[in-house]
């Protein structure tokens, strides 16, 4: 298992590698950046710049140095946020994201596999068209429709919700909408999923032999091909978390939430080069990271893998 | 070998058969047409007795079983009767033949590597039986499964509990599966081609095994099987199908020594022995199995039959008795050596 | 005495007709009704584009005070109403069915030529360069691109040509595998080495063994692909980041609409409603061609 650890951590340097070096030389190359010489950059930010970046060093120093500071997870000062270090802006976003991004996962694989199991064991039936059917728009619909829809019905027409805001960070009601809006598209993908997987495994072999044991139909689903069928859902957590990675962004945009995402776009619209490569690159090492956590947690869950 | 042709009853039929299948029909609907996998199976079977059904692929000798079993797929329905000890068990619902599957009939399939679940522990594939039919607590079904292990002669049970499948050889998962069916002690066990996907020295080791299975409990067998050979070493009566109906049926030496259908004759005939002329041809059976999509209105062997005859082809002859347990579906009075 | 086999006097077997991969392609693809519905829905969608100043009853930039956030008024030729800025809905969704769609196709056709250049480099060279650029493949395809383009944006402005190439330089991964596929299996097929021996120039035996080959995945790529750059440029624009003024896409429209859903939601609902229709449509086609073309792919 250790080496199984070792190995996928080795491979994923090359793409922390790959994420930093494109980030160190976008940010020299970038016209109207801080390299710019034509750019009138302010005092404060020059000095804080020439510091962080070593700008009298040659390339190979500079790159060097840059390096160092990242993997010690310094990101530099923010361009737009005036007295803050891109650390410390990641820092105060990361909890809210955090939360809304967990909660996310937890519901698609929750209400997901639910609704694809139940779609597989009435297959061709009306509610596997249904729930098909939910799924299809749910994966093709982008968020940034299905966000503000959600919020038109329920919090402009129904008002039982508020249309945006975080409150104080412990108020549900701030919190149902975004997540609801931000696991829908997985929650569509992981059902479709889980269907195919499910229809596939209740045809197997094994499936056969434990109904010939004469198990209830419910044992036979829950013990016998939910296990196997749910693994293809772990697999797919990797990308899942990639996925809502890049949907908390337009989420947490949509209904004001502070979180890192929006401290992303804010970046982005007032070119804070600094905020905008710091949070990709820790974007980038998040999801190696969940990577990483879902293939060891495949690894432990099948048994001709995990006996190595 | 076998104990069951000293047991009582078996020849004059007096006491109450284990199993009567009167004529059972199956049939899937597909996209091409109505398929009729079984057409018309009838057949009996004794406490203690070995029956073997033996046939090409295609012939509807597994559909035979999944029928009895009720594990047909959703495109299948079955016609007819099956009566276990007198009680109708064709068309129950799922909850009442849970009931009886894995209590009273279990049933065994050809490839155990697919057969078992490669996700769970052997242990717990066998303890679920117990603890799911009989209540009985954890611990006690462990112990009851260990015995079991042993019983089949696997070496070291207690740690085989806890292994999974793909660390057991092949011969071994079988043994497992053998286990798993007698666990509740059967009154009837199937068998779908359990020797098939096993290397011939293992095939006869299995079957052995089941030998000694039925002699220690009595179980009836039905075996399943392309295999002659696997027939003559176990079973006291066979059936022959072709195109989903029996064609022949007997007991073993009988049929062997003197088969009376063409079909059955030519199955014969096709074994290669080791005591054969090694110069000419394998006798092969020319033309191709029925589809079972479009079967002929006669005989489904006719076209591929030597001695068919008009008659043969204008309508299915019937099952009829040529000797105290022995008869055949063929027109012909009698076929000469 | 043993028995003489009889020739099998069964049922005839019926001839087959031979059939060219594309005709029962096509008739599988005509027979799946969601895709024909939405090929249906695309040829009517880029025919308004089309003809979107045609069709319009006012321009798309055209400001007008009186009606200020109005709802649809066929009367006054505002068909779907106007937006906070008084502008006419109708052609500003239309102007951007031009803007999301030509977005969409070019940068699908960017994305095959960066991929099918990179694929068949990769499977013709084989080997260690292979390698490596399927490493490569493999290392880029774990990483969000979403980040990167708008990293793009925001480095290098927001002119829609940098638009078209960042998006079509994200989209090629899939590509670029499927035609390494094919080219090294076709690399070791020996009709190649037959037909280099009897003399066939490359070209031939690029156009007609390897191309035929390759036409079908390629299809259902750009059919796939495209609703994604849509998306991805709808996404962009959306965050402000993608289209600039005075030109528009249904991402900027869906995001003003959003601002102003609560005084007026139909600048909201119908570029939304055309966004989403028009990538079912893409999609329903798109799965339709794959199953046309390779229906055990399922």
């Amino acid at each position: 298992m250790l080496s199984f650890v070792a190995k996928r951590l080795l491979g994923a340097v090359p793409t922390l590698f790959v994420i930093i070096t494109i980030a160190f030389f976008m940010i020299r190359l970038a016209p109207g950046g801080p390299f710019d010489s034509e750019r009138a950059v302010p005092p404060e930010i020059q000095e804080n710049l020439n510091r962080v970046y070593h700008l009298d060093q040659p390339l190979v120093g500079q790159y060097w140095l840059y390096l160092k500071s990242v993997l010690g997870g310094n990101f530099g000062p923010s361009f737009s946020y005036k007295d803050y270090s891109v650390t410390e802006l990641i820092w105060s976003g990361f909890p809210v994201s955090m939360e809304l991004g967990l909660t996310a996962v937890f519901l698609a694989v929750l209400i997901g596999g639910s609704l694809g199991a139940l779609a597989a064991l009435k297959q061709n039936r009306s509610a596997d068209y249904t729930i098909m059917t939910a799924a299809m728009t749910g994966i093709t619909i982008p968020n940034f429709v299905m966000a503000p829809l959600l919020t038109l019905v329920l919090g402009v027409y129904l008002r039982v919700l508020p249309v945006g805001g975080w409150g104080d960070g412990h108020e549900l009601k701030y919190k149902i909408l975004p997540v609801v809006a931000l696991a829908l598209p997985q929650i569509a993908y992981v059902s479709r999923l889980t269907r195919g997987s499910m229809i596939e495994v209740l045809r197997s072999n094994f499936i056969r032999t434990a109904r010939a044991k004469g198990l209830s139909e419910w044992l036979t689903v829950t013990r016998h091909a939910a296990r196997a069928a749910f693994l293809p859902v772990v697999s797919y957590l990797g990308p899942a978390c990639a996925g809502i990675i890049t949907g908390s962004v337009v989420i947490e945009q949509i209904f004001s939430i502070p979180g890192i995402g929006r401290y992303f776009i804010q970046g982005a619209l007032n070119r804070d080069y600094t905020l905008v490569m710091g949070v990709v690159i820790f974007y980038g090492v998040l999801i190696i990271v969940f990577n990483l956590i879902v293939d060891v947690l495949y690894g432990v869950l099948d048994p001709k893998l995990a006996h190595r | 070998m076998t104990v069951s042709q000293d047991q009582p009853g078996w020849k004059t039929g007096n006491q109450t058969p284990l199993l009567v299948v009167d004529q059972l029909e199956t049939r899937f609907a597909t996209p091409d047409g109505t398929v009729s996998a079984v057409n018309g199976v009838s057949f009996s079977i004794n406490k203690g007795e070995t029956i073997g059904i033996v046939g090409e692929s295609g012939s509807g000798k597994s559909q035979v079983l999944m029928s009895i079993m009720g594990l047909l797929p959703h495109n299948g329905t079955s016609t007819g009767s099956v009566k276990l000890e007198d009680r109708e068990i064709l068309g129950l619902s799922r909850d009442e033949l849970n009931k009886i599957r894995g209590t009273r009939m279990a049933m065994i399939f050809q490839d155990p590597m697919t057969a078992l679940n490669p996700y769970l522990t052997i242990g717990r594939q066998l303890t679920e039986v117990l603890t799911y039919h009989q209540n009985m607590s954890p611990t006690m079904a462990r112990e009851q499964a260990r015995e079991v292990l042993e019983q089949v002669h696997i070496p070291e049970p207690g740690k085989r509990l806890d292994m999974y499948p793909h660390e057991l050889s092949g011969g071994m998962r079988q043994r497992v599966m053998i286990a798993m069916g007698m666990l509740c002690r059967p009154d009837l066990l199937i068998a779908d081609e359990p020797t098939t996907a096993l290397d011939v020295t293992i095939q006869a080791e299995i079957l052995d095994l089941l030998a000694e299975q039925q002699a220690a409990t009595g179980t009836s067998i039905i075996l399943v099987t392309h295999d002659l050979g696997v027939v003559a070493g176990l079973c006291d009566r066979v059936l022959v199908m072709y195109g989903g109906r029996i064609v022949e049926q007997g007991p073993v030496r009988e049929i062997f020594y003197d088969p009376q259908h063409p079909y059955t004759r030519a199955l014969l005939l096709s074994m290669p022995r080791l005591d054969d002329d090694l110069a000419g041809d394998l006798p092969t059976i020319a033309g191709q199995p029925p589809n079972l999509a479009r079967m002929p209105p006669g005989c489904a062997f006719a076209p591929r039959c030597g001695f068919a005859s008009d008659l043969c082809r204008q309508a299915v002859p019937p099952l009829r008795e040529i000797a105290p347990g022995r008869s055949k579906a063929c027109t012909l009075d009698r076929l000469v050596a | 005495m043993s028995v003489t086999p009889l020739d099998a006097s069964g049922v005839a077997p019926q001839p087959l007709e031979g059939t060219s991969l594309w005709k029962s392609a096509r008739r599988r693809l005509v027979r799946n009704r969601a895709a024909m519905g939405g090929l249906f829905v695309l040829l009517i969608i880029g025919i308004m584009a089309i003809l979107a100043p045609h069709i319009s009853a006012h321009a798309m930039d055209d400001i007008s005070w009186e009606n200020i956030g109005t709802p649809p008024n066929w009367a006054d030729g505002y068909y779907f109403g106007t937006d906070s800025n008084g502008r006419d809905l109708f052609a500003r969704t239309l102007y951007g069915a031009r803007v999301s769609l030509m977005v969409g196709i070019l940068a699908s056709i960017v994305s095959l030529l960066i991929g099918v250049t990179y694929g068949a480099v990769a499977g013709y060279m084989g080997g260690a360069v292979d390698n490596v650029m399927m490493r490569i493949v493999d290392i880029l395809y774990s990483l969000p691109f979403m980040f990167f383009v708008i990293l793009l944006t925001v480095f290098f402005g927001r002119n829609i040509f940098l638009i078209f190439v960042a998006i079509g330089a994200v989209e090629w991964l899939d590509m670029a595998r499927i035609v390494r596929g094919q080219t090294m299996a076709l690399k070791h097929r020996e009709f190649i080495e037959a037909a280099h021996a009897f003399g066939a120039s490359s070209t031939s035996i690029v156009r007609r063994h390897i191309i035929p080959n390759i036409l079908g995945p390629v299809m259902v790529f750009v059919t796939l692909t495209v609703p994604k750059v849509i998306l991805l440029e709808s996404f962009l624009s959306f965050l402000g980041l993608g289209v600039q003024e005075p030109m528009t896409s249904w991402g900027v429209l869906i995001s003003d609409g959003a601002r102003d859903m609560e005084t007026a939601p139909w600048s909201l609902l119908f570029p939304a409603t055309f966004l989403a229709v028009t990538l079912f449509s893409l999609n329903f086609l798109g799965d339709g061609l794959r199953d046309a073309l390779d229906p055990k792919d399922r």
